[in-house]
C-alpha cells in the first residue's frame, strides 16, 4: 500500500521588496511593479552597484503584527521578516496562536542566508573592538545564529514537532519547502512551517559587489537593474525579504477545512559536486538537468504537462545557461516549451529568501490562474531566443488556467533544487 | 531623581520584556521580574543595560542576581545614582 502523503500548501506569507504582505505582494506581481531602489548610502560607500531591494516594513507594522519584545528589541532585519511571515502564514492557514496546543506532529523548517552578517552589525562588532562586549545583550547570539530566525518565530508560535534549519544559499528557500514537504510526503510530519529570510544592506551586499556579480550599470535607473534573460543583463541585483508557507497533508488540512491554495508534488535537491563545468558559483549543467527529471519523475509527471518554468534566472550571463539546460531537461518541441518566467525582475535577488518568495509567487499564479509578467526584458537575449520562442517569455499579465509550475533555484556550491507544484483538484 | 520618578522609568524599560501584558496592571515593588511578570531571564541582562544607558550608572555582573524584584532593582539603582 502507498503511504505517501499528498501535500498542500494552506497558508502562506511574505515579506518582500515591492510588497510587505501576501495581498500585497500578489498585486504588485501582477501589476509588474518594481521594488528596487537606489541607495545613497552605497553610492558614498564605494559600491560599484548602488541598487537595491529593501522590503518596506514600517515601524507600525511592526508594532501591530509582533510581540512587543521582537518588535522593540530584535534588530535583524532577516530575523524581523521571518516572524512577519511566519505569522502571516500562520494566521492566513486559520491556525491558531496558542503555543503547546499543536501536538508533536506540527513542526517548522526556516533557513536563513547571512543572519550574521545583517544590520545592525556594525554596533556589535564595534562593540566588542572596544573591549566593551558585556553590552551586546541577550540577543546577539539567536538574532545571529543561522536558526534564529526560526527560533523568534517559534517564540511565538510554541511549535514541538521538529524545528528545523537550513542554509544553503540561493536554495534555502526551495530547499526548506522540499524538505517540510518530505517530512510530510512521508508520515514524519503532519503540519510543517516551511520558509528562508535575508536581511538586507551593505554588510550582505558589499561581498557580492566586491565578486563584481551585480548590475552596475544602471544605478541612475534602478528599476531597470534586474532584467533576466535580456541581452543587457550585467549581473543581479541584491535584495532582502522572507517566505513562509504553511504545508499539511490533505488529511489534515480537510479535517479542519482549510483553504488549499496548491498541492506539492515533487522536487529534487542535488549538487553538481563543483565539477564538469561546475563550481563554486557556477552550476554543473549535468546536474541541473538531472536535478529538473528527477523532480519530474518524483512527481511522476512528463515534461510535456508543465504550464510554466519558473527559473533562477538572476539578470546575470548565467541566464541563457540556465534556459538551455531547462531545454536539455525537458526534450520538448519548441511549440510544445512551457512559458518561463521569474519575479526577479521584480524584486530582485533575495538570496537565501528567493526560494521561498518564488515558490509563493508560483502559488499564487496557480490559485489565481495568472502568469505574473517578466518586466525590463524588451530585448531577449539572442542565445536565448535561439532555444525558445520569444513568446514563451511573458512581458504582460497573462490570464490562464495553470495546471503544473515547476520551480528551481541554483546556489553557489553548486547546489540545485526542484519543487513541482500542482493546481489543487480532490 | 526620587523614588517614584525611577519606577517610572524603570517600569518603561522592563515593558518590551513582558510578553503578557495583562500583568503590567497590578506591577507592584514586590512583584518579581522572572516569577510575577514571566520576563524571560536571559533579558535580564538586557534590562540592565538598558537600566545603565538610561541612568548613566554600571551595575557589576555580581548585582545582576540582587535584582530580582521591582522594589531591589529601585534600591540598586538609587545606591548607584548617589555614586
Amino acid at each position: 500500500m502507498d503511504k505517501r502523503r499528498r501535500v498542500v500548501i494552506t497558508g502562506m506569507g511574505v515579506v518582500a521588496p515591492n510588497g510587505s504582505n501576501l495581498e500585497a505582494f500578489e498585486e504588485a506581481i501582477k501589476a509588474g511593479k518594481s521594488g528596487i531602489a537606489h541607495y545613497p548610502e552605497l553610492a558614498e560607500l564605494n559600491f560599484k552597484s548602488q541598487i537595491g531591494g529593501k522590503p518596506h516594513v514600517t515601524e507600525e507594522e511592526k508594532q501591530e503584527k509582533l510581540p512587543s519584545f521582537i518588535a522593540n528589541k530584535v534588530k535583524k532585519n532577516g530575523v524581523i521578516f521571518a516572524c512577519l511571515a511566519g505569522l502571516e502564514a500562520w494566521n492566513d492557514a486559520g491556525l491558531e496562536i496558542n503555543p503547546g496546543a499543536y501536538n508533536h506532529k506540527t513542526g517548522m523548517i526556516i533557513g536563513s542566508g547571512a543572519l550574521g552578517l545583517d544590520t545592525p552589525i556594525n554596533e556589535q562588532i564595534n562593540m566588542i573592538d572596544a573591549g566593551n562586549h558585556r553590552r551586546l545583550g541577550s540577543r546577539s547570539v539567536p538574532e545571529s545564529m543561522s536558526s534564529g530566525a526560526g527560533a523568534y518565530l517559534n517564540s511565538i508560535l510554541g511549535l514541538t514537532g521538529r524545528v528545523l534549519t537550513n542554509s544553503s544559499a540561493c536554495i534555502t528557500g526551495s530547499e526548506a519547502i522540499l524538505q517540510g514537504y518530505e517530512q510530510i510526503r512521508y508520515g514524519k510530519m503532519e503540519r510543517m512551517v516551511c520558509g528562508s529570510t535575508e536581511g538586507d544592506g551593505k554588510y550582505i551586499w558589499a561581498g557580492f559587489d566586491a565578486m563584481r556579480i551585480l548590475c552596475s550599470d544602471s544605478n541612475d535607473n534602478p528599476t531597470f537593474g534586474s532584467r533576466p534573460m535580456s541581452s543587457t543583463s550585467s549581473g543581479f541585483v541584491p535584495s532582502g525579504g522572507a517566505g513562509v508557507m504553511i504545508l499539511e497533508s490533505l488529511e489534515a488540512a480537510e479535517a479542519r477545512g482549510a483553504k488549499i491554495y496548491a498541492e506539492i508534488i515533487g522536487g529534487d535537491v542535488n549538487s553538481g559536486g563543483q565539477q564538469n563545468g561546475g563550481t563554486m558559483t557556477a552550476q554543473n549543467p549535468d546536474a541541473v538537468v538531472e536535478c529538473i527529471r528527477r523532480s519530474l519523475e518524483t512527481a511522476e509527471i512528463n515534461a510535456n504537462q508543465i504550464d510554466l518554468i519558473s527559473g533562477h534566472l538572476t539578470s546575470t550571463k548565467g541566464d541563457p545557461f540556465e534556459i538551455k539546460n531547462w531545454v536539455d531537461a525537458l526534450e520538448l518541441p519548441r511549440d510544445k516549451f512551457p512559458l518561463v518566467n521569474t519575479p526577479k525582475s521584480m524584486i530582485g535577488h533575495c538570496v537565501a529568501g528567493a526560494g521561498s518568495i518564488e515558490t509563493i509567487a508560483c502559488a499564487l499564479q496557480l490559485s489565481g490562474g495568472f502568469v505574473h509578467p517578466n518586466i525590463n526584458l524588451d530585448e531577449v537575449h539572442p542565445d536565448i531566443t535561439s532555444l525558445v520562442n520569444e513568446e514563451k517569455l511573458p512581458k504582460q499579465l497573462v490570464k490562464k488556467e495553470l495546471d503544473i509550475i515547476i520551480k528551481a533555484n541554483f546556489g553557489f556550491g553548486d547546489l540545485n533544487c526542484c519543487l513541482v507544484l500542482k493546481r489543487f483538484n480532490k | 531623581m526620587n523614588r517614584e520618578e525611577i519606577k517610572v522609568e524603570l517600569l518603561k524599560i522592563i515593558d518590551p520584556y513582558i510578553d503578557e501584558k495583562e500583568v503590567t496592571t497590578s506591577i507592584s515593588e514586590q512583584s518579581d521580574l522572572i516569577n510575577d511578570l514571566n520576563i524571560n531571564s536571559a533579558h535580564l541582562v538586557d534590562i540592565v543595560l538598558d537600566i545603565e544607558e538610561k541612568f548613566d550608572i554600571m551595575i557589576e555582573d555580581d548585582f545582576i542576581s540582587k535584582m530580582d524584584t521591582v522594589g531591589n532593582s529601585l534600591d540598586i539603582i538609587e545606591e548607584k545614582l548617589q555614586g
